[in-house]
């Protein structure tokens, strides 16, 4: 039980709180840890010809950070690019690039996991 | 109500080709940077990245596919190949020191117009040094 006045705190007349803003500050944080990851992975590769590049996502170590890379990225960036859409494009236009935002991140989000997956539980060269 | 002029509207920003209504400020800058920046990583950082993972998960004819675009026969990056991994490197450090600005701003921090203009400043010198940083340990490891 939550009195009226504590269940109506914090949320604004848009009934749906911040959650926007909150999860684009909390993915900011995530995708700082998970960037620096993949850039320092990148630089440190031996070599980026297929065999080598192939064995480093085979491996656990970068597979999994791999996906949760994909994760917190690509939903970063679906809240922001609904911001830029709200900001630039209004009425019928705004529906519709809002549904394309959506079926591209969920198409780019699917390839790039099963992707990583296909490699990471595949043969090991 | 008698005919009023024509207005620019907020946020209404060119009044001609490249002329703002707004005197240039680093805060500005790094605001404008932080957007261009973030909907470029989110297209074509993208597009790459899943190209990138879909050719390793596709086999060595896909991904030297992938290679063929930016890189000469010999391994080495061609014009293409730099062009996009200095742009896209850079806006990753540009995007990620205007964010960690963003994030100590949501504190409250840093809104006295030195310090606010200061650290929007440095989020260039950073980002320029990082990628600069970056490239050079690929060019001597
Ligand atoms: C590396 C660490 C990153 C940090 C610290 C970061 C931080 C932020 C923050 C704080 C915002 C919200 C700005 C606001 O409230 O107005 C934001 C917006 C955004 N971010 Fe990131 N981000 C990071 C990585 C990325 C990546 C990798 C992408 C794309 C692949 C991305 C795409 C975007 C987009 C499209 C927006 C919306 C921009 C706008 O509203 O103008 N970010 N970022």
């Amino acid at each position: 039980m939550t009195t009226q006045i504590g269940r109506v705190r914090g949320l604004g007349s848009a009934h749906a709180g911040a959650h926007h803003w909150w999860h684009q500050k909390i993915t900011a944080g995530t995708n700082v840890l998970l960037v620096v990851w993949l850039l320092a992975s990148i630089a440190r590769l031996p070599a980026y010809d297929y065999t080598t590049v192939r064995l480093w996502l085979h491996s656990m170590w970068a597979a999994v950070p791999m996906v949760l890379l994909i994760a917190s990225v690509f939903y970063h960036f679906r809240l922001g690019l609904q911001v830029v859409i709200e900001d630039y494009a209004h009425k019928e236009n705004r529906f519709v690039m809002m549904i394309l935002l959506n079926v591209f991140t969920a198409a780019a989000a699917a390839i790039a996991i099963v992707s990583i997956l296909k490699v990471a539980f595949g043969a090991a060269a | 109500m008698a005919t009023r002029p024509d207005r620019p509207r907020s946020p209404h920003l060119f009044s001609g080709p490249l002329a703002l209504h707004y005197r240039w400020s680093p805060a500005m800058a790094a605001s404008i940077f932080h957007r261009v920046t973030g909907d470029g990583m989110a297209t074509v950082g993208t597009a790459l990245l899943v190209w990138w993972l879909a050719a390793i998960a596709a086999g060595p004819d896909a991904y030297a596919a992938f290679l063929n675009v930016f890189t000469h026969a010999d391994g080495g990056l061609n014009p293409i190949g730099w062009v996009v991994g200095v742009a896209l490197t850079w806006a990753v450090f540009q995007h990620m020191m205007s964010g960690i600005r963003h994030l100590v701003m949501d504190t409250g921090a840093a809104f006295e117009l030195k310090t606010n203009r200061t650290l929007a400043a440095l989020t260039f010198v950073a980002s320029v040094l990082l990628t600069a940083a970056f490239w050079l340990y690929l060019g001597i490891k």
